[in-house]
């Protein structure tokens, strides 16, 4: 296990919103579902490798790489 | 007994079925007041609930959270703010989305905490089954303390089920809070706020002090404390995202009795349109291959209903002409107003496609993908992903495609995209550009099938374009606003687009086009027509002077009327105008006529084909019946003895018509959109020295 943030994720990796470093992720993106403990997936990366393409609890959204380098997040071991 | 009225309004997470139940409720008994004058922003709506209970359905726009990240959001958080006050609304209907149904009840507890009789509103309820969804209705009901109605809007199930909660909602009035969120953050700062100004709710008084934003029925003194304790508050962040965490925890709570999902049953259509769609090279070509076919049908298709349309107001133009005696009431009407409204009619076949194509790709999802795929090479000219919708709609007309920038969140995207959008060639281009490519280019063919005339139109197309982004490069790297920009957006479900929606959304964006660009067009036929037959005393005498001056020269009757008619219309107000700009016009390669035009045009820009016909057939006493087009090949320029309409000037007036601001519509929406007449004035005075600029340079080049 190890922390890291969503843009370091590459297509088809999980990880969980830490609990941690809730308070550093924008309010809208909380409200839209990217809650402390929830599962992140990556699902693909746009031409150019921005933006990121996510899904969080049930929620498939579109971020830029600025904000994902934000949520930080735990891994697993590969 | 009259039937009472009471105000309903829909809220919820856009790609919810929002927007179709609001056309299931209220059919063909809708309207917007969004053109300049009218200042409201929402869909409103009829309907009727019971026997004798009506209602006004207001159709707010699609958002996560009562807390507004974009302008369209913050029309939300006003009208909800309003809402005890005005009396407006008195019952809210929450639209959710059966899937993702944990998220949009987070907009629910918000609504809830507000404290104003609320009906939730679960739909899809057909897709539950193939998603493996089951929702227990009943135990929902139980737990929010609140109507619920699981309906299907899309297939017409469930609608008097609404019906029946919004009046049972209303009259029991029945409006707990959901969410106590002064227990959970910080009950000793939470309790002080509630004994500041008791009269509202607990929850409307903390997004005045997280908002920023007052009820306009809230006393001077009241702010005042409000805006007091606002300043002595700290960590308003922190509580903010400590609230939306203890909003989901109660979600969750919730949720554990009454949803279940087996994740096995889902299928995953999504995913693999994914693929295709949001591939780093299909993904491209896809959605320029679709562009090219809009663009096509829009020339295709809408040629042979224009064509038609042309042909009509021809006709009855002339009919109208045998029917009325003769006058100056016969011209005003059928060289000005009958012109100047198949001006305008003739552009609807081309918008309605184009508003079709647009509605069709945000009815299925895929705009979305298209955000994705452009916001970062968009992001390099200073826009964002969403304002590719924008510039595609600004194709249509400029005045739609200002209003869906309201969507992007950051200010100074928002702003770069809203004053390069008028450099994209709408559709009142179209006839300008038309009947002068038609004078100046020949009609040839390049390599034998390539239409020389096509091209140039097309050439136009990637110019609008190409001016845009460069535009949009410079005011990135000049204009210094201060923004935070913050991106994101919802990939939603695929899914085939309701025709009922489609429909809807055509028909909305046509009629507003119509109904404005209409009313400016008639209204300066009628002046251009006061200004062209009346002048001071020179006006007067110009019929004397002429056939004083004649009576040496053998005249035939003809000539000499030819010769009155330019006189008048030279000393006229209007010929007045166009000659006090003679000057700055001519390295333009213009006369006071076209300068006339260019006048008028300022209001906008298809008046100048109207413009010159009122000219030329003023000038003309004659009954002929020739085009407009015949009769601008046919003026001459005394100077040179030749077409007054030659290849330099043609290229020259093409270059002016794409560059200037020319439409008060738009000048109006933009000021109206930026609350500043700082945006219009840069764009009218901007756009306007770039043409001025390069029409000369192609005019001296050419000649």
């Amino acid at each position: 296990m190890f922390l890291t943030t969503i843009a370091s994720l590459h297509i088809g990796e999980l990880g969980y919103i830490s609990e941690e470093s809730f308070h550093e992720i924008p309010l809208k993106l909380l409200e839209m579902g990217c809650l402390p403990g929830a599962e992140v997936e990556l699902i693909q990366i746009a031409p150019l490798n921005d933006p990121l393409y996510i899904c969080v609890n049930g929620s498939h959204l579109a971020i830029r790489k600025e904000t994902a380098s934000k949520i930080q997040i735990i891994k697993a071991n590969e | 007994m009259s039937k009472k009225n009471i105000n309903v309004a829909l809220i919820g997470n856009p790609n919810t079925g929002k927007t179709s139940l609001f056309n299931q409720l209220t059919g063909l008994n809708q309207k917007v007041g969004n053109y300049p004058g009218v200042t409201v922003d929402k869909k409103e709506g009829n309907t009727s609930l019971t026997g004798d209970l009506k209602a006004i359905v207001t159709d707010l726009p699609g958002t996560y959270s009562i807390n507004p990240t974009s302008a369209d959001e913050t029309i939300v958080l006003k009208s909800l703010l309003n809402a005890k006050h005005d009396k407006t609304p008195d019952v809210i209907v929450v639209v959710a989305d059966v899937e993702n149904l944990k998220r949009n009840l987070l907009l629910f507890s918000q609504v809830k905490d507000l404290e104003i009789p609320t009906v939730l509103v679960i739909n899809m309820a057909d897709q539950m089954e193939r998603k493996g969804i089951s929702v227990n209705i009943d135990v929902l009901k139980e737990e929010i303390a609140n109507e619920v109605v699981l309906v299907s809007v899309r297939k017409g199930e469930g609608i008097t089920e609404i019906k029946n909660a919004i009046v049972k909602s209303y009259e029991s009035k029945k409006a707990t809070p959901l969410c106590s969120i002064n227990h959970k953050i910080d009950p000793a700062y939470f309790d002080r706020l509630k004994e500041l100004v008791p009269t509202y709710p607990l929850y409307e008084l903390w997004l005045m002090i997280t908002q920023d934003s007052f009820p306009d029925a809230i006393s001077e003194e009241e702010k005042q404390k409000i805006i007091d304790f606002r300043n002595d508050s700290k960590n308003l962040k922190k509580f903010q995202h400590k609230e939306t965490i203890y909003r989901y925890q109660k979600i969750n709570e919730i949720l554990k009795k009454a949803y279940v999902v087996d994740r096995s049953k889902a299928t995953d259509l999504r995913a693999r349109l994914d693929k295709i769609f949001t591939h780093k090279i299909f993904g491209y070509v896809l959605f320029f291959g679709l562009l090219l076919l809009i663009f096509q049908s829009i020339f295709d298709w809408a040629s042979v209903p224009m064509d038609f349309i042309d042909a009509t107001f021809a006709k009855f133009s002339s009919f109208v002409k045998g029917q009325l005696p003769d006058g100056v009431l016969s011209d005003l009407i059928t060289d000005g107003i009958i012109p100047g409204i198949g001006g305008v009619v003739i552009f609807i076949p081309q918008i309605a496609i184009l508003f079709l194509f647009i509605a069709i790709l945000e009815e299925t999802g895929y705009m979305s993908r298209v955000v994705f795929l452009m916001d970062k090479i968009m992001r390099k000219f200073g826009m964002s992903g969403k304002s590719i919708i924008p510039l595609i709609s600004g194709t249509a007309c400029a005045i739609p495609a200002v209003m869906a920038t309201r969507n992007i969140s950051g200010w100074k995207e928002r702003l770069v995209t809203i004053l390069v959008t008028p450099f994209t060639t709408c559709s009142a281009r179209l006839p300008v550009y038309a009947i002068l490519i038609a004078l100046v280019i020949p009609d040839e063919k390049v390599f034998g099938f390539i239409s020389l005339q096509g091209l140039s139109l097309l050439s136009m197309y990637i110019l609008g374009f190409v001016t845009a982004i460069i535009a949009a490069m410079i005011l990135h790297k000049t204009l210094k606003v201060k923004s935070t920009s913050f991106f994101v957006v919802e990939m939603p479900d695929y899914k085939l687009p309701s025709p009922k929606n489609v429909f809807f959304e055509v028909l909305e964006k046509t009629k507003a086009f119509v109904i404005d660009a209409g009313k400016i067009i008639l209204a300066i036929s009628i002046v251009l027509w006061f200004l062209a037959s009346n002048g001071p005393e020179s006006y007067k005498n110009a019929e004397q002077n002429v056939i004083e001056l004649a009576e040496n020269q053998q005249l035939s009757q003809e000539d000499l009327d030819q010769k009155i008619a330019s006189a008048k219309l030279e000393n006229s107000y209007i010929g007045i105008m166009g000659k006090t700009i003679e000057p700055a016009i001519e390295p333009l390669g213009y006369d006071w006529k076209i300068g006339i035009a260019l006048i008028t045009s300022f209001a906008a820009r298809e008046v100048f084909v109207g413009t010159l016909a009122t000219i030329y057939s003023v000038e003309s006493d004659d009954d002929d019946t020739s085009t407009i087009k015949e009769r601008m090949a046919a003026e001459v320029n005394p100077e040179t003895g030749k077409a007054r309409f030659n290849f330099p000037v043609g290229m020259s007036l093409l270059v002016f018509y794409a560059f200037a601001m020319q439409c008060m519509a738009t000048l109006a929406i933009v000021k109206r959109e930026t609350k500043s007449w700082k945006w219009p004035l840069i764009q009218l005075f901007g756009m306007g020295l770039l043409a001025y600029v390069s029409s000369f340079i192609v005019f001296q080049i050419l000649s």
